[in-house]
């Protein structure tokens, strides 16, 4: 059994993350931003989708990873879930991955922090890791 | 496509009975759920119908054309509930049929009695679709009594008419079968010419023939330029029938050029149509420096286009008002007949169009007021003719658009409300103090039957009078942006006003920049624009404790700075000197909100925010400008809820507002004071917790026992404490001059027993924080502050009293918060 699935996949810094791409509506280049005062440190503001008002999670916050290096634009993941949007703001938008079931693993038990329950495991590829990360868990970031 | 929403539909008219395609196999479980799905729809607009129609029938028990059309309806839902399965919704539906045929044909005649019975039986029918509906199956229902009381009924003691279950069922059966073909009629072709002059008895049978006849004979003319012609028929007799039969040509039209659509359809589409408006703006922007020529044409009719697209659009979400109040005739007849009343209700301005959402949101509201009128405002027919009024009370409904909102008005001709029963009843219910209600006009009365816990009914009924309604309605309305406000005369009636945007969808907003922000104010909440420059802002900008205020026209005004309650980085006041204030209110308050920059006013389209941003309540949603970016839209109340504002009794003192204190003492520390003037004019005040009551009494009524001076009062003997004089030091013995007016007095009830504190005038009751701003120079004072800019001394009651002798005072210390 070659059980595929495919990713949509994006960096931030050296580590390549990936969401399913059924979950993934769309990914656009960096849009004008408003910010929403009083509201979560991971919200960096609204961004108007053809219409729609979304909010943007600021994920390398999310996964505890500090300032992007270069301070390059930023490129918003759009997820539709559970009947509403978001954007995850990562720093680059890699390839559609098509990956074999049989390479996937359990995060390390090692790996702690806030983190841990938003990455639901890794895709071992040819040329590094493939960090698989929870869309529903990612949005909750924003809660206030 | 069977969705609950429907279109535009026009009322009071039956829903065309088309038959719908039944597909010719119901081949899968998805096609006979869309059966039912459709069954469903097309029921409960029938049942709604039947209520209007029963009513209407009530009035008119011999209206045939009624009484037809309900035995249709009713005989339509029987006939498909056999279709779909449904047996007892069959059983039920075809017990209400027997009846219904034998008043039809003049057996039985139409008593209060029936109607009831067949109201209840459109009510077991609705209950049994909802359950339908929700489980798919008719639930557990045991409608036994309802069918016994349909067939007791079919019976008719008084006319002894022969209907005996056998004969009816028979007649019955043929009756069916004529119903059937009426049915079938029921979108038939306008009738001929003829038939309509035979109906209207102007022309005999013959004479139509005769005119049949003559066409037939080769004459190319129609049948009424032959009648009239042979002087059969006058011209006006003609032209009324030609009308009538153009009516009845428009009346088919409608229903066939009318579909459903479902409401989240129509989101989608209006979404669509604002993206487009935003997509039209960019391109207009760039087209304005361009030298070609056609570009430039074909920008100006995609303007064009788009906003002809925009408002049709948001003409489909338009519903007419009569929708809501069609339900209102059985509503009144129900309530009027549960509280021996007779109600005749009027409506004015069915066709006011409203937005979906809106009329949605008004339904409960209305609903209620509607009931409430029934109930409390319009008398029994007895008390009416007492009154010298018709036995019959009116209740008027009116709906009418005006200044871009639409107003409803429900006027009753009943007694009016008792401004003094209600201020009685809401200081009872503690809602108000005495002092409070003696000072509200009759006006500002009324008002407090908004108040929540509020109910003036003597006995609660089983209709209002639960005391949870008025304050539900102000809510409901107030938070779509509408105002709801009563106006009463004694004796000649009440009348509910209500002003309500037309769409919630698309406000106007004023825009404001904080912080290199925008942010967005609905102007409903928005009342006035105060721009304070530079060189003003240290004089006219005053601090209360270290909390800005601002005097506008002698009143004190909190402010609020957007910067700091949305901790955004900068403060106002460094962007150029000057200080720009908005005037908000928000639950009957009224607070100034400081913003960098007012830029302008726009329409603007209201968007919800993120499940993650809900719960900031400075926000009510978002929205797109001109310029494509996001904007946030404030919410006033939330804002003014989150800056702590309480309200302060000095500004128009409302009937809401009072009873922002619940107690008397406000959460954040404040303490209501009675302030009162002393004898040396000395201003003086009192922790209104301590006050009992106050009262006046006439000089004579002064007694003395021993060396000190009392009243009776409510069974006790009350010493009294002349303020003055215990202050001074003077026992109240010696300085007994006699009054010329009635004694003000403050009683002050300590541990069961009333003492009594002479004062010179009572000045007012206001909310402070207890703030001793000198301590005290003499015994009997707490200390002195300052309240509404004066001098003013807090009074220790207990050491008061103790110090003008004679009455011990408890030993506990007097209960100040500092």
């Amino acid at each position: 059994m070659n059980e595929r699935r495919q990713f949509c996949t994006f960096w931030m810094g050296q580590r390549l993350y990936g969401m399913p791409v059924e979950e993934v509506q769309e990914v656009i280049r960096e849009q004008e931003m408003t910010r929403v005062p009083l509201a979560g440190a991971m919200v960096r503001g609204l961004i108007n989708l053809r219409g729609k008002i979304v909010t943007a999670i600021d994920l390398r916050k999310g996964l505890g990873l500090g300032e992007q290096e270069a301070k390059g634009p930023l490129m918003n993941v759009v997820v539709s879930n559970e009947d509403q949007v978001v954007s995850f703001l990562v720093d680059a938008i890699g390839d559609v991955l098509d990956v074999e079931e049989e390479a996937f693993e359990d995060i390390p038990d090692t790996l702690q922090g806030e983190a841990r329950h938003l990455v639901t495991g890794v895709y071992k590829l040819g040329s590094g890791l493939l960090h698989v990360l929870d869309a529903g868990k990612c949005a909750q970031l924003g809660e206030t | 496509m069977a969705s609950k929403g429907k279109n535009r539909k026009e009322d009071g008219k039956p829903e065309p009975e088309v038959k719908r395609p039944i597909p010719e196999q119901v081949s899968d479980q998805g096609m006979s759920d869309e059966i039912v799905r459709d069954f469903l729809v097309e029921s409960n607009e029938n049942l709604d119908l039947l209520d209007r129609e029963l009513v209407k029938l009530e009035k008119d028990p011999t209206n045939r054309d009624t009484l037809s059309s309900i035995f249709r309806t009713i005989h339509t839902i029987k006939g498909t509930c056999g279709f779909l399965g449904f047996g007892k919704l069959e059983s039920v539906a075809h017990a209400g049929e027997n009846l219904l045929s034998l008043l039809r044909d003049g057996a039985i005649a139409l008593t209060p009695d029936r109607t009831t019975a067949l109201l209840g039986l459109v009510d077991a029918v609705r209950q049994m679709l909802a359950s339908i509906e929700s489980q798919g199956c008719e639930g557990e229902r045991n409608d036994e009594r309802l069918i016994e009381t349909l067939k007791r009924l079919q019976k008719d003691p008084a006319c002894q008419v022969a209907a005996e279950a056998a004969a009816a069922k028979e007649l019955e059966e043929i009756r069916e079968a004529k119903a059937e073909e009426k049915k079938e009629a029921a979108v038939e072709p306008p009738k001929p010419l003829g038939k309509i002059l035979v109906e209207q008895g102007t022309v005999t049978p013959e004479d139509v023939a005769y005119a049949v006849q003559k066409q037939l004979e080769g004459d190319t003319r129609s049948i009424g330029e032959i009648l009239l012609e042979r002087g059969l028929v006058k011209s006006q007799d003609l032209l009324t029938a030609v009308q009538t039969q153009q009516q009845q040509a428009a009346k088919s039209a409608i229903s066939e050029s009318s579909i459903r659509v479902d409401v989240v359809l129509l989101d989608r589409l209006m979404n669509l149509v604002g993206e487009l408006v935003l997509a039209r703006n960019q391109i207009l922007q760039h087209t304005q420096g361009v030298q070609d020529a056609a570009l430039v044409a074909s920008g100006q009719r995609l303007n064009l286009i788009t906003s002809e697209l925009q408002e049709g659009v948001m003409k489909t979400r338009m519903q007419p008002i009569g929708n809501i109040w069609s339900k209102f005739p059985r509503t009144v007849r129900d309530v009027a007949m549960s509280c021996g009343k007779e109600v005749r209700i009027e409506m004015e301005g069915k066709d006011t169009d409203l937005d979906k959402t809106i009329i949605e949101a008004i339904k409960d509201p209305l609903t209620h007021l509607v009931r409430n009128s029934v109930d409390h405002g319009i008398e029994t027919p007895e008390a009416r003719i007492a009154a010298g009024k018709t036995p019959e009370g009116l209740l008027h409904l009116r709906a009418y658009h005006e200044g871009g909102q639409v107003n409803i008005e429900i006027r009753d001709d009943g007694a009016g409300l008792n401004t003094e029963k209600i201020k009685k009843k809401a200081v009872q219910r503690r809602l108000i103090t005495a002092e409070q209600a003696a000072r509200l006009s009759d006006h500002e009365a009324c008002n407090l039957i908004f108040l929540p816990g509020f109910s003036t009914a003597e006995t609660v009924t089983n209709v209002s009078g639960r005391g949870v309604g008025m304050d539900v309605v102000k809510t409901n309305i107030e938070k779509i942006g509408g105002t709801v406000e009563v106006q009463t005369r004694a004796g000649v009636g009440t009348t509910v006003k209500m002003k309500i945007p037309l769409t919630l969808a698309i406000i106007p907003a004023l825009l404001v920049t904080s912080d290199g922000e925008r942010f967005a104010i609905p102007q409903v909440s928005l009342l006035e624009l105060v721009r304070i420059e530079e060189q003003n802002v240290a004089k006219s900008l005053e601090r209360v404790q270290g909390a800005p205020v601002y005097r506008l026209r002698g009143q004190l005004l909190p402010l609020v700075y957007l910067n700091k309650e949305l901790k955004l980085e900068r403060t106002a006041s460094d962007q150029d000197g000057g200080v720009n204030i908005i005037v908000l209110q928000a639950d009957g308050r009224q607070f100034g909100l400081v913003v960098d920059q007012v830029n302008d006013t726009e329409e603007i389209v209201v968007k919800p925010l993120n499940k993650q941003l809900k719960s900031i309540h400075a926000f009510a949603g978002a929205t797109i400008l001109g310029d494509g970016r996001v904007a946030l839209i404030l919410d006033v109340r939330g804002l003014a809820q989150s800056a702590g504002l309480v309200d302060n009794r000095q500004d128009r003192a409302s009937a809401t507002a009072l009873l922002e204190e619940p107690g008397q003492q406000a959460a954040d520390g404040k303490q209501s004071l009675l302030v009162f003037e002393n004898k040396d004019g000395g201003r003086m005040a009192i922790q209104l917790s301590m006050v009992a009551r106050l009262e006046e009494f006439p000089p004579e009524t002064v007694e003395k026992t021993g060396d000190r001076e009392v009243v009776q009062y409510r069974g006790q003997i009350m010493p009294l404490v002349r303020v003055s004089d215990a202050l001074s030091g003077e026992t109240s013995a010696g300085n007994a001059a006699p009054e010329s007016g009635p004694m003000q007095v403050v009683v002050y009830a300590d541990e069961g027993r009333n003492i009594g504190l002479v004062v010179e005038q009572i000045l007012d009751i206001v909310e402070e924080n207890l703030v001793l701003q000198q301590p005290a120079r003499r015994a009997g004072v707490l200390g002195t502050m300052v309240i509404q800019k004066k001098v003013t001394d807090l009074i220790d009651v207990k050491e008061l009293v103790r110090l003008s002798g004679g009455i011990e005072a408890p030993a506990t210390e007097a209960e100040i918060h500092e």
